[in-house]
């Protein structure tokens, strides 16, 4: 399994409130992803493309729990590979279908739009231009599978454990 | 031939020991041991479910819920509703209680709180057990010798649906924590010290220790485990000792349960201590918690707008005793809004018959009802751009409180209060 895309880089410590402002989540859920870092980067969410991914820092995705990586998957971010990787963020790319990688070095290694190829089965991320190739931090298969069946209700609803359409929501 | 195998047996059980986290996910996970490394399934003893979780489709509904005796529900990060919206999210928690026979509801009543205070004081958390709920504080819970983490919305529905998650299981780094703060500091102080000379702490579990502990109020170690989130922390444990038990006995009688401790030989990724005579009020400058607080004595001296106590963190009666004693017989500086939150409705109501609620206000605070609020920038005290405020919440990331043209800093109870009074960054001592 392995994923390609155009790369955005961004700093150490982006935060969730960075990529789904609170004020924001007033909003229908399907106008929040546009509001993606309009305090830190205003205009990235009308750039980004479909298929594209997005290369972190240091703790990248850190703070609240809220359904940050489904605001990126649904701007078209496919994977994110950083530094490091807040573990809450982490479990939500999983459970939104959004791959996401802990390599350290990527920061250096990856300028912003070069092209990159990450490998979910050595765990790897090779530069496009420079040809290069860097390790990342293994996970188990499981975890993968869920990023690979699009997040953790497609898994549910084949296993029939939710309700179909969710008749408790505002 | 005997003593090669004792020696043997001995080099075993030293590969066997166990953090206090690792002790909590084995247990949870139904295996002898873990190691860093393992990635483990583990039951959830106390599943936690918010307002939250019932806007947006966030959180799907299961067909049956696991437990129900399992899943506490709590009202809280915009309650009462401020909008058809959250009024109709209330609703629909209110319905999935009823339709599944969830007993344990706090609704807009005597009951309602933030939800990690309100596992603090109804002793949901229980020693030696794992605690899930979709907020990242909730790691708060980690003061009572609880494993307790934020799993996000699509998590939290697996949970109900099942009963079971998943963990990495990660290395530990020990604090052990010596000495006595010195009046008017707040555990908040320890937390922006921690994350100045420590930075984050990504895929670690951070455990506390020590003699320290024992002059910390459950107050004052809940506003440390809780502020764990801010430097990534995987758990937050601390170890558990009579004024813990005592607190969840109390509050919880009908549980059953066994603190846990780490071995004398559990691996530790790293072990530091943290003389707590020596902190002094910090303030974490805005935008990032990590690596980023000065001396309140060597802040920059601008005005503040506002100035906020409250949040799962700072919301305690430890908090408004504090923050009364601050602002006793002064008045709140001019252009400058003094806002507090209590962390739950019986915090408010005890805030009130102890008097200080009445010297807050009578120094120009306004003191709101419980929920989160402005810590998130729901309601009660939102930012407008260019506004400055310095808050005793979680968070200073640009945008949270309001505007994202406005700046946060963050701080204890103290700092805000003395800060209120003077209308800048003030060290709380200078006043008292
Ligand atoms: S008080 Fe603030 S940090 Fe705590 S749960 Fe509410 S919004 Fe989150």
């Amino acid at each position: 399994m392995s994923i390609t895309g155009k790369s955005w880089k961004f700093g150490d410590h982006i935060n969730t409130d960075l990529i789904l402002p609170g004020p924001v989540m007033l909003l229908p859920f399907d106008e929040q992803p546009k509001f993606a870092f309009q305090a830190n980067r205003p205009g990235w969410a009308e750039k980004v493309s479909d298929g594209d991914v997005i290369v972190g820092g240091h703790n990248f995705g850190t703070g609240s729990g809220r359904p940050a990586a489904r605001s990126l998957r649904e701007l078209g971010v496919t994977c994110i590979v950083a530094e490091s990787i807040n573990g809450l963020f982490f479990r939500n790319c999983a459970n939104y279908g959004v791959f996401a990688l802990e390599c350290p070095g990527i920061s250096d290694f990856i300028e912003e739009g070069d092209e990159i190829e990450v490998e979910f089965g050595q765990f790897t991320v090779r530069n496009k231009r420079t040809g290069e190739v860097l390790q990342g931090k293994r996970f188990p298969n499981v975890i993968r599978d869920v990023m690979e069946a699009g997040g953790i209700y497609p898994m549910m609803e084949k296993q029939g454990l939710l309700e179909d359409p969710n008749p408790l929501t505002a | 031939m005997f003593y090669m195998i004792s020696a043997e047996a001995r080099i075993w059980e030293v590969a066997m020991g166990m953090t206090m986290t690792e002790k909590i996910l084995a247990r949870a996970a139904g295996l002898e041991t873990v190691t860093p490394g393992d990635f483990v399934t583990v039951n959830v003893e106390t599943a936690v479910v918010i307002d939250q979780n019932f806007m947006h489709n966030r959180m799907r509904e299961p067909k049956k819920v696991f437990d129900p005796d399992k899943v506490v529900i709590m009202l809280d990060h915009i309650a009462p509703a401020d909008s058809p919206m959250r009024a109709s999210m209330h609703k629909a928690a209110r319905q999935f209680a009823d339709k599944h026979g969830i007993r344990k509801f706090h609704d807009v009543n005597s009951d309602l709180g933030i939800c990690h205070q309100l596992v603090a004081d109804f002793g949901y958390a229980v020693p030696g057990t794992l605690l899930a709920c979709v907020d990242s504080h909730t790691c708060s819970a980690g003061a009572f010798n609880c494993a307790a983490r934020g799993i996000g919305h699509p998590e939290m529905s697996y949970v109900c649906a099942t009963g079971q998650t998943w963990f990495p299981v990660c290395e530990t780094i020990q604090y052990d924590l010596q000495g006595e703060l010195v009046p008017l500091l707040n555990a908040k102080d320890i937390i922006l010290k921690i994350a100045n000379a420590f930075g984050e702490h990504a895929m670690h579990n951070v455990e506390f220790v020590g003699l320290g502990i024992s002059k910390m109020s459950m107050n004052s170690r809940r506003t440390l485990a809780t502020m764990c989130a801010e430097i990534s922390a995987e758990f937050a444990v601390f170890e558990a000792d009579e004024v813990c038990e005592a607190h969840v006995r109390e509050r919880n009688p009908s549980v059953e349960f066994e603190a846990q401790f780490a071995d004398d030989d559990a691996d530790f990724a790293e072990k530091r201590i943290i003389d707590l005579t020596e902190i002094e009020p910090l303030v974490a400058y805005p935008d990032t918690v990590v690596e980023n607080a000065r001396p309140v004595m060597q802040a920059d001296q601008e005005h503040i707008d506002q100035a906020f106590i409250g949040s799962c963190a700072n919301g305690t009666l430890d908090d408004f005793e504090i923050a009364a004693r601050v602002v006793k017989g002064k008045k709140v500086a001019q252009g400058t809004r003094f806002i507090v939150t209590p962390g739950s409705q019986a915090i408010y109501l005890e805030a009130i018959r102890r008097g200080y609620v009445e010297t807050l206000m009578e120094a120009g605070a306004i003191v709101t009802n419980s929920t989160c609020g402005a810590c998130c920038g729901y309601s009660n005290g939102i930012l407008a751009p260019g506004e400055k405020c310095v808050t005793a919440s979680t968070r200073n990331f640009k945008g949270r409180m309001g505007s994202p043209e406005a700046e946060i800093f963050l701080a204890s109870p103290a700092t805000v209060a003395a800060t209120a009074i003077r209308g800048k960054l003030t060290d709380p001592r200078e006043l008292l």
